[in-house]
């Protein structure tokens, strides 16, 4: 170790910002220090990419010629429209266990603690890692539409309301976002983040409207599917997309947010960030 | 006046476990205090109470004249922490790594940049700066994580065992760099599990186990109370066991400890140096062949093994750190306390 700089530094005064500017900038900074990661990790992205890409191209081909949609036909390319917002809006929900393993991992290399003795925001944290993981969903979804437009995905409403619906599925991925944060801050492991991040996506995604029409359900699983939050945001990009079909109506139970999709989606979605991020906080305050 | 660091009574369960059972500490401005204690004593779980990670259940604590339940967020702009773990960001840079903390210590972007130009030429980190971390060595990324402690320069510092894992030139140059923070007046907690890194350090000591602090003093007056010198012979034969020990007996104070495996004799003096060179022509004159004889001073692991019953190294919980502590049945240890 050289003896050119002194260890000591004079004390400069630490200047003393408003909460909320404070807050913004610590989660920008923690942010930054996030996308920073994902540009040295570029697999990671990639593998978020391929995987959808390949959900796309295995629905449209295998299931595409299998699946009829009442009202439509067996055609191809109704259930191709059908899908797409659906494979967007799981895609944008898959997203939320990196942030999950993500912060469990922080947890555990220390770096958690580092950022909990420090003079910062609360929140920023895992705001900032959440909005990290809003901008690498945003990148994947712009890679899916590509692909989507390829293999014959097309929109029928005005570009307004394609990006509107884009918007509303980035949000729900967003607020989903901050249950991974939650379920990271909860478990031992970045490998039980990673599997407990990823297990309440399947019945989520599943038991909703976004691959078949929930006629086919029993009664029970209608209800559910329609009160799902996942199943407003397909329904709310569909239909803003223009992908929806004549012969389907907007909801067999008659639940509400089947029948508001948009107000619905916004409803939800800050409900949950609403709830988890106070959770979240919470945890994190008190993490050890 | 209560020191930069000051507890009183720090209680803290997790579950059964009493982690912490009442400790009181006082670390007066600029000194080095060494909070020495097997794995699973407590030392981590008081630096966490201390740097505002944890609650404690009771008790209260005052860092840098600051109330550290009352005002975290005031204490969190008066120290450093430098824990068991690098923890760096292993993809970001050291470069990167020092910025973000410094702009999270609420420093200006660039006052942050040019603090960690500063720092990472102080660490021998200038060539490695602009390298992800993860290409580092367990030195380099240990200095590093020193280095973000440093950032604001805090008047108070916590490590908690930062030389565990680290080669003896990396050691010493961190030793150096402590030696230098403290002469410029900055107040260190430091936890170690070497006690030679804490006689080389540390201005007082406190020896914890089970939560407790069970002494405290400095170097010298916990070698004194553990016993003073004594004189140590290995003979070369079996035999000669007994007659070493009967020529011990006159000159010791005490008792005369055999070793019999070993042919270890050993026996509190009084007398130093001169005393040895009588020893030994008494030794010689009976034919006594001697392997090894010496005077030797009670080490600080002297002290530890008659304070806490078990060497430093091979306490109680089998993992590093606190992490541990739920594997301790909390009510054998109460027994044993009794």
């Amino acid at each position: 170790m050289t003896a050119t700089a002194p260890v000591v530094a004079d004390p400069a005064p630490l200047p003393r910002r408003g909460a909320l500017t404070q807050s913004v900038r610590d989660s920008l900074v923690v942010a930054r220090r996030n996308l920073i990661r994902m540009t040295r990790i570029p697999e990671m992205i990639l593998f978020g990419v391929i995987q959808p890409v390949m959900f796309v191209v295995l629905f449209t081909y295998v299931f595409g010629g299998s699946i009829a949609i009442p009202g439509a036909g067996a055609s191809t390319s109704a259930y191709k429209e059908f899908l797409m917002a659906g494979i967007f809006a799981q895609t944008v929900t898959f997203a939320t266990a990196g942030a999950g393993a993500g912060i469990a991992d922080d947890m555990h290399k220390g770096l958690i603690d580092r950022f909990r003795s420090l003079p910062m925001a609360r929140g920023a944290v895992l705001t900032g890692r959440t909005l990290a993981d809003l901008v690498q969903t945003a990148i994947t979804l712009a890679v899916l539409a590509i692909v989507a437009l390829i293999v014959g995905w097309r929109t029928h409403e005005n570009l307004g309301s394609v990006l509107l619906g884009f918007a509303l599925l980035l949000l729900l991925g967003y607020a989903f976002t901050w249950i991974g944060a939650l379920i990271g801050l909860s478990v031992r492991t970045p490998e039980a983040a990673t599997s407990g991040g990823l297990i309440w996506l399947f019945p989520l995604t599943f038991i909703s409207n976004a691959f078949v029409p929930v006629n086919g359900m029993p009664t029970f699983l209608q209800y559910v599917a329609e009160w799902n939050p996942f199943s407003a945001t397909v329904a709310a990009a569909r239909e803003l997309f223009g992908n929806t079909i004549a012969g389907v109506p907007k909801s067999v139970t008659g639940a509400w947010p089947m029948e508001h999709p948009v107000w619905a989606t916004l409803i939800w979605s800050v409900l949950i960030i609403v709830v988890f991020r106070t959770l979240a906080v919470r945890k994190y305050r008190s993490a050890s | 006046m209560p020191g930069a660091i000051h507890a009183e009574g720090l209680v803290k369960t997790f579950g059964d476990v009493r982690a912490l059972d009442g400790v009181d500490l006082d670390v007066p401005e600029g000194t080095v205090l060494g909070l020495l204690g097997p794995n699973g004593a407590g030392k981590t779980t008081t630096v966490r109470v201390l740097t505002t990670l944890l609650r404690p259940d009771s008790g209260r604590a005052v860092v840098a004249g600051l109330d550290v339940l009352k005002q975290p967020n005031e204490v969190r702009r008066s120290i450093g922490l430098s824990g068991q773990f690098a923890a760096v960001d292993e993809y970001l840079t050291g470069r990167e790594n020092l910025q973000m903390v410094g702009q999270l210590y609420q420093m200006s972007g660039r006052a942050a940049k040019a603090r960690a130009v500063e720092l990472l030429e102080r660490f021998n980190l200038t060539d490695a700066a602009d390298r992800p971390t993860k290409t580092y060595s367990g030195g380099m990324r240990r200095r590093l994580d020193l280095a973000a402690a440093l950032v604001v320069s805090p008047p108070v510092m916590f490590m908690d065992e930062p030389t565990t894992g680290l080669d003896p030139r990396n050691r010493q140059q961190l030793w150096e760099v402590i030696q230098e923070l403290v002469a410029g007046g900055t107040t260190l907690l430091l936890t170690t599990q070497y006690l030679e890194e804490a006689d080389h350090l540390a201005h007082d000591i406190c020896v914890v186990d089970h939560g407790k602090v069970i002494a405290r003093g400095t170097s010298d007056q916990l070698k004194q109370r553990t016993g003073g010198e004594r004189v140590e012979v290995v003979v070369h034969r079996p035999d000669e066991i007994e007659p070493a020990r009967s020529v011990l007996a006159g000159f010791g104070k005490g008792e005369v400890a055999v070793e019999t495996h070993t042919r270890r004799l050993t026996v509190p003096v009084a007398g130093g140096a001169k005393l040895l060179a009588e020893v030994i022509r008494e030794l010689d004159g009976r034919g006594v062949e001697i392997d090894d004889i010496g005077l030797r001073r009670p080490t600080l692991d002297d002290v530890f093994i008659s304070l806490t019953g078990h060497a430093a190294e091979t306490g109680a919980a089998p993992e590093d750190g606190e992490a541990d502590e739920s594997g301790e049945d909390p009510r054998t240890r109460k027994e044993t306390d009794q």
